[in-house]
C-alpha cells in the first residue's frame, strides 16, 4: 500500500485515455478535481490485490451515464460515496476498499475521488483493463460472480437499489432506465467482492498500467522524444497507422453511439486507406479491408504530436493521428471472455485474432 | 463597393482602401499607445487628398485587432468580476477560476457564489432556482462595488432560464453592471464557458473604450460607414456587438492574414506563411478558410472552448539576429527596431534582412553596405532559412506531395523563390498588409449548437442550419449569399429520444 502522488494524477489520466480505446470520457475534468483535492491536503492510497485480506470487503464503483453531461455538470463522486454508504446499509457490513469497474476514461479517476472521500485505499485492479459500453463486459461478471445487488444513486436524494437481477446484462438494463431518470448520470457500486475474487477474477495491476502509459508520454514529452513510440515501447503495442481523419459517421441505436471512422494514410502509410468501427469504444480496425485488430484488444487513436488520446465523440475531420493497438487481459481473450466481449458480441461476423498474429 | 480593413497589431497598423476586389491604396503605419492616433494616420493616407469623395464611397469599414488578447495575456486593463454559478447540488467539484494562473486570478476574481438550480439536457430542472439566495448575492455584489458580473448555469446553452433569472434580479439590484450570461456565448462545456465568459467581462470596460477610440478615429476621418470588427473565424460583427463580446475577436490576427493571402492569391488551398519582423506563422487555407487545430486552446494559461486556427510559429523573421562569428542565426530579433538596427540602415546589427538585400530578394536601405558580407556566411545563412522554412511547411502539409506556398508579411521577400517540398512559392502584391485585406473583404456567420430529440439526421440538419442562418441575417448577412461552413452531428449516447448534438455554422456576405 502506498500514496498515490500528485504528480501521478496527469500520468494516470493520460494513461486512462489510452485505456479509454476512444469511450469512457477522458478524464481531464476529474484530473482537475483530483489536484484540487491534493492541493487541499487531501490523499488516497493504492494498495496492490496482493495485500488485500482474502475476506477483505471491495466496493467496485462507476459513474454511469452520458459523458457530455458530465462536461456540464461536473464530476460527481458524491453520488457514488452515496451508492457505496447505500450498499454498506443493504449488507450490514463496511467495506475495507474501493475500485473501479473500468480503467479507461474518467472511471479511473472516480474509484480515487471517492476513495479520498470515503478514506477507503483504491485497489490497483479494474475490471475492464480498458473501457468496453456495458456491466456484463466486466471480468466479475464473465467468471460468474454476481453484479446484483446493486445500487445507483444521484446527487439529490434519489436512489435505487436493485437487490438481486437474474444477471448482468438485465442489471445494465433496469440500470441505464433509473439512470436517465436521474438527469443521465449517477453514481454506482455493485456486489460487494471479497479480496479473494478481486485476486482471482479482477484484472490486476490496470491503475499501474495506466501510470505506465502516462509516465512514459510525458517523460518523452519533456525530453523531446516521440510520446506515441513511448506508448508503445511501455505496452508491447503495435502502430497499426498514421493518417488524417477523413470521414466519421455516427449514428444512436439503443442508446450506443456506433459509427465508422475512416483515416486516409500518411507517412508510410500513404495511399491506404483505414477503417475502424466504433460502439462508444473503437472496436475494429481495417487497413484496406483486411483485418488489423479487434476487441477486446484495445485500439486506440491518438494525436500524433501529443499522444493524448483522442474520444469518438471527438473525432473531427482533418486530425492527423496515430492508431496503435494494445494487448487484452487473458481473461477477455480467454472462451468465456470473447463470448462477451469478442467481436461476435459486437455484431461483427467474425472470430477473434489477436493483433499479434496479423499477417504484417 | 468601397470598404476600408484595419488591422491593429502590436507593432503595426496596417489599413487597405479596396473597391469590390481591387486594392485602391495600402499603408503600413506605426501602432500608437492610444490606439486612435494610429488608425487617424492611417484612415488619413489611404482616403488620399481626395477625401471627400473617396470617404462618400466607403461602405464599411472592418478593424481586425489584437488588443482584447494582448490584455489578457498581459494582464492590463482588466476589471473584476463577480462570477455566479447556478447547479447546485451539482456543479460544485470544481471551483470557478480554480485552474487559472494565480497571476490572472488576482485581477480578474471578485466575489463568487455558487447557487441551487440549472437544468438537465433535456430541460427539466437540477432542483428549483434559489431566487431568495440570488437576491442576497446581488446585494452583496452591490455592497462589494465590482462593476462586472459573468453568470453561468448547467446546460444553459439548452435552457437558459436561470441565467436570465438571475440577470434580470441582478441588475434590479445592481443598475448599471455590466453582465455576461454563459449562455450568450454558447457552447456546451461549462468550465470551458466559463471561462469565457468571465474573461468576456473582465474585458468590458476595455472593449467599451476601444471600441469608441476606434468611432472617435473613423468618425475624424469623415467617414459615416458602419463599423465591423472581425472575429476568431475570419468573419465580422458589428462593432456594438463586439463591445459587449471581445472575447469573439481573440485569434482573429492569424485568420486574417490568411484570409488576406487567399483572397490575394486567389488560392483556396495552400499553406500561408506570415513573416512578420520576429516570427513566421504557417498555417494552412482549407477551402478557402483557416483549419482549425485540433487540441483546446488557452488564452493567457485559460482554457476556452473557441475553436482557433492551426498555426505553428518559428523564430524567423526580418529582425532574426544573424551572429557572424560563429554563424548561429536567431532565435533573438531586433523586431520592429529593424529600421535602425538593420546594416542596411546604418545599424550594428547583422539580421536576416541584410542578407536578404543582399542576395537582391528585398528592396530596404542600402544594399552597399551588406556587400562586404562573405559569400560563405550567405550561402550558410540562406541554407539555414530555407531548411527551417521547409521543416515548417512540411509540419503543416497534409500529404508528401509538393503543395503550393503563399507568403505574406511585411517579411514576405525574406523567403526564397523555391523550397524542398513546395509546388510553387506564390508572392503577392500587398503581402505587407494581407491581414488588412483580409479583414475588409470578412464576412459574417451564424452558428447553432444545439440537441435535437425525436427527429431524423436530416431534419435535425435542416432545422439548425434555419437558426444558424437566422442567426446570420441578424448580424448582417446578404441572405443570397448565405453559405454552409461547417457541420458536426454528434448523438449522445446512454440518453433516450435519440438525442442530436448538432454544430451548424454558416457565412454570407455582408448586406451593404
Amino acid at each position: 500500500m502506498r500514496e498515490f502522488e500528485f504528480d501521478e494524477l496527469e500520468a494516470l489520466a493520460i494513461g486512462a485515455g489510452v485505456l479509454g480505446t476512444g469511450g469512457g470520457n477522458h478524464p481531464d475534468l476529474e484530473l482537475m478535481c483530483a489536484q484540487a483535492e491534493y492541493r487541499r491536503g487531501r490523499r488516497v492510497t493504492l494498495i496492490d490485490p496482493q495485500e488485500l485480506a482474502d475476506d477483505a470487503r471491495v466496493a467496485v464503483v462507476c459513474i454511469m451515464g452520458a459523458p457530455l453531461v458530465t462536461k456540464e455538470r461536473l464530476p460527481e463522486p458524491v453520488a457514488i460515496c452515496k451508492a457505496v454508504r447505500l450498499m454498506e446499509a443493504h449488507c450490514g457490513k463496511p467495506f475495507d476498499a474501493i475500485m473501479s469497474i473500468e480503467i479507461g476514461g474518467e472511471n479511473a479517476f472516480f474509484a480515487m475521488l471517492a476513495g479520498m472521500e470515503l478514506g477507503l485505499p483504491v485497489v490497483d485492479a479494474d475490471t475492464m483493463g480498458r473501457a468496453f459500453p456495458e456491466a456484463q463486459m466486466a471480468s466479475f461478471a464473465i467468471r460468474g460472480l454476481s453484479v446484483a445487488p446493486f445500487a445507483i444513486a444521484d446527487i439529490r436524494n434519489n436512489s435505487v437499489l436493485i437487490p438481486e437481477a437474474e444477471n448482468a446484462t438485465r442489471i445494465e438494463r433496469i440500470g441505464r432506465k433509473a439512470v436517465v431518470e436521474l438527469g443521465s448520470i449517477a453514481g454506482t457500486c455493485a456486489a460487494p467482492r471479497s479480496g479473494r475474487e478481486v485476486k482471482d477474477h479482477a484484472i490486476l495491476n490496470s491503475v499501474g498500467r495506466a501510470l505506465k502509459i502516462g509516465n512514459a508520454v510525458l517523460a518523452a514529452r519533456h525530453s523531446g522524444h516521440d510520446p506515441v513510440d513511448a506508448v508503445l515501447d511501455a505496452e508491447e503495442g503495435a502502430l497499426l497507422f498514421t493518417g488524417k481523419v477523413q470521414d466519421v459517421s455516427r449514428r444512436t441505436t439503443d442508446g450506443f453511439v456506433r459509427g465508422k471512422a475512416v483515416l486516409a494514410g500518411r507517412g508510410g502509410f500513404e495511399g491506404q486507406m483505414l477503417e475502424i468501427d466504433f460502439q462508444n469504444e473503437f472496436s475494429v480496425a481495417r487497413l484496406d479491408g483486411r483485418l488489423l485488430a479487434c476487441v477486446p484488444d484495445l485500439i486506440t487513436v491518438l494525436d500524433e504530436e501529443s499522444a493524448e488520446a483522442i474520444g469518438t465523440e471527438v473525432l473531427r475531420y482533418g486530425q492527423r493521428v496515430v492508431v496503435v493497438a494494445l494487448p487484452a487481459d487473458p481473461i477477455m481473450t480467454s472462451a468465456e471472455g470473447l463470448t462477451v466481449v469478442g467481436p461476435r458480441a459486437f455484431g461483427f461476423d467474425f472470430d477473434y485474432t489477436p493483433f499479434t498474429e496479423q499477417p504484417a | 463597393m468601397k470598404r476600408i480593413g484595419i488591422d491593429v497589431g502590436g507593432t503595426n497598423t496596417d489599413a487597405v482602401l479596396l473597391d469590390g476586389d481591387r486594392i485602391l491604396r495600402s499603408i503600413k503605419t506605426a501602432t500608437t499607445s492610444d490606439v486612435m492616433s494610429g488608425i487617424s494616420t492611417a484612415m488619413a493616407h489611404i482616403l488620399g487628398d481626395d477625401q471627400a469623395f473617396e470617404a462618400g464611397g466607403v461602405r464599411a469599414i472592418m478593424i481586425g485587432t489584437t488588443h482584447f488578447t494582448n490584455a489578457v495575456i498581459e494582464r492590463r486593463g482588466l476589471s473584476k468580476v463577480a462570477v455566479i454559478r447556478i447547479g447546485l447540488p451539482a456543479a460544485h467539484s470544481i471551483l470557478p477560476m480554480q485552474a487559472w494562473p494565480d497571476d490572472l486570478r488576482r485581477e480578474v476574481e471578485g466575489p463568487v457564489f455558487l447557487v441551487r438550480g440549472g437544468h438537465e439536457f433535456d430541460g427539466r430542472e437540477i432542483v428549483p432556482f434559489d431566487r431568495e439566495h440570488m437576491q442576497a448575492i446581488a446585494s452583496e455584489i452591490r455592497d462589494s462595488g465590482v462593476k462586472a458580473a459573468a453568470i453561468t448555469a448547467v446546460f444553459s446553452p439548452l435552457t437558459s432560464a436561470c441565467e436570465e433569472e438571475a440577470a434580470a434580479i441582478l441588475t434590479q439590484m445592481v443598475p448599471h453592471i455590466s453582465i455576461t450570461l454563459s449562455s450568450q456565448l454558447g457552447r456546451i462545456g461549462l468550465i470551458e464557458r466559463e471561462n469565457a465568459t468571465i474573461i468576456n467581462s473582465a474585458l468590458h470596460g476595455l472593449a467599451r473604450e476601444t471600441v469608441s477610440a476606434f468611432e472617435a478615429a473613423i468618425s475624424k476621418s469623415g467617414i459615416a460607414a458602419p463599423l465591423y470588427l472581425t472575429q476568431n473565424d475570419g468573419t465580422v460583427m458589428q462593432a456594438s456587438h463586439a463591445a459587449r463580446f471581445p472575447v469573439l475577436c481573440f485569434a482573429s490576427g492569424p485568420t486574417n492574414s490568411m484570409r488576406g493571402a487567399r483572397m490575394l492569391s486567389g488560392l483556396d488551398e495552400a499553406i500561408v506563411l506570415d513573416v512578420g519582423g520576429t516570427t513566421t506563422d504557417a498555417g494552412m487555407l482549407v477551402s478557402g478558410f483557416p483549419r482549425e487545430a485540433n487540441s483546446k486552446v488557452d488564452i493567457g494559461g485559460v482554457s476556452t472552448f473557441f475553436r482557433m486556427p492551426d498555426v505553428i510559429a518559428i523564430a524567423l523573421g526580418g529582425g532574426t539576429i544573424v551572429d557572424a562569428e560563429n554563424g548561429l542565426v536567431g532565435p533573438k530579433s531586433v523586431g520592429y527596431l529593424i529600421s535602425e538596427k538593420a546594416r542596411v540602415k546604418n545599424g550594428d546589427t547583422l539580421t536576416l534582412t541584410d542578407f536578404a538585400v543582399r542576395a537582391g530578394r528585398m528592396e530596404f536601405g542600402d544594399a552597399a553596405l551588406v556587400a562586404d558580407l562573405p559569400n560563405t556566411l550567405a550561402d550558410h545563412v540562406d541554407a539555414w532559412s530555407r531548411q527551417r522554412l521547409a521543416d515548417l511547411v512540411d509540419r503543416m502539409k497534409t500529404s508528401a506531395a509538393d503543395a503550393p506556398v503563399i507568403v505574406v508579411g511585411g517579411g514576405a521577400s525574406l523567403v526564397p523563390d523555391e523550397l524542398p517540398g513546395v509546388s510553387r512559392v506564390i508572392k503577392v502584391e500587398h503581402a505587407g498588409v494581407a491581414n488588412a485585406v483580409g479583414a475588409a473583404m470578412a464576412q459574417v456567420s451564424g452558428e447553432c449548437d444545439q440537441v435535437f430529440y425525436d427527429i431524423g439526421r436530416e431534419e435535425a440538419l435542416e432545422r439548425a442550419r434555419k437558426i444558424a442562418e437566422r442567426r446570420a441575417i441578424d448580424a448582417g448577412a446578404d441572405i443570397s449569399s448565405l453559405e454552409l461552413l461547417d457541420i458536426e452531428d454528434i448523438p449522445m449516447s446512454y440518453i433516450p429520444g435519440n438525442p442530436l448534438r448538432v454544430r451548424l455554422r454558416v457565412i454570407a456576405d455582408l448586406a451593404l
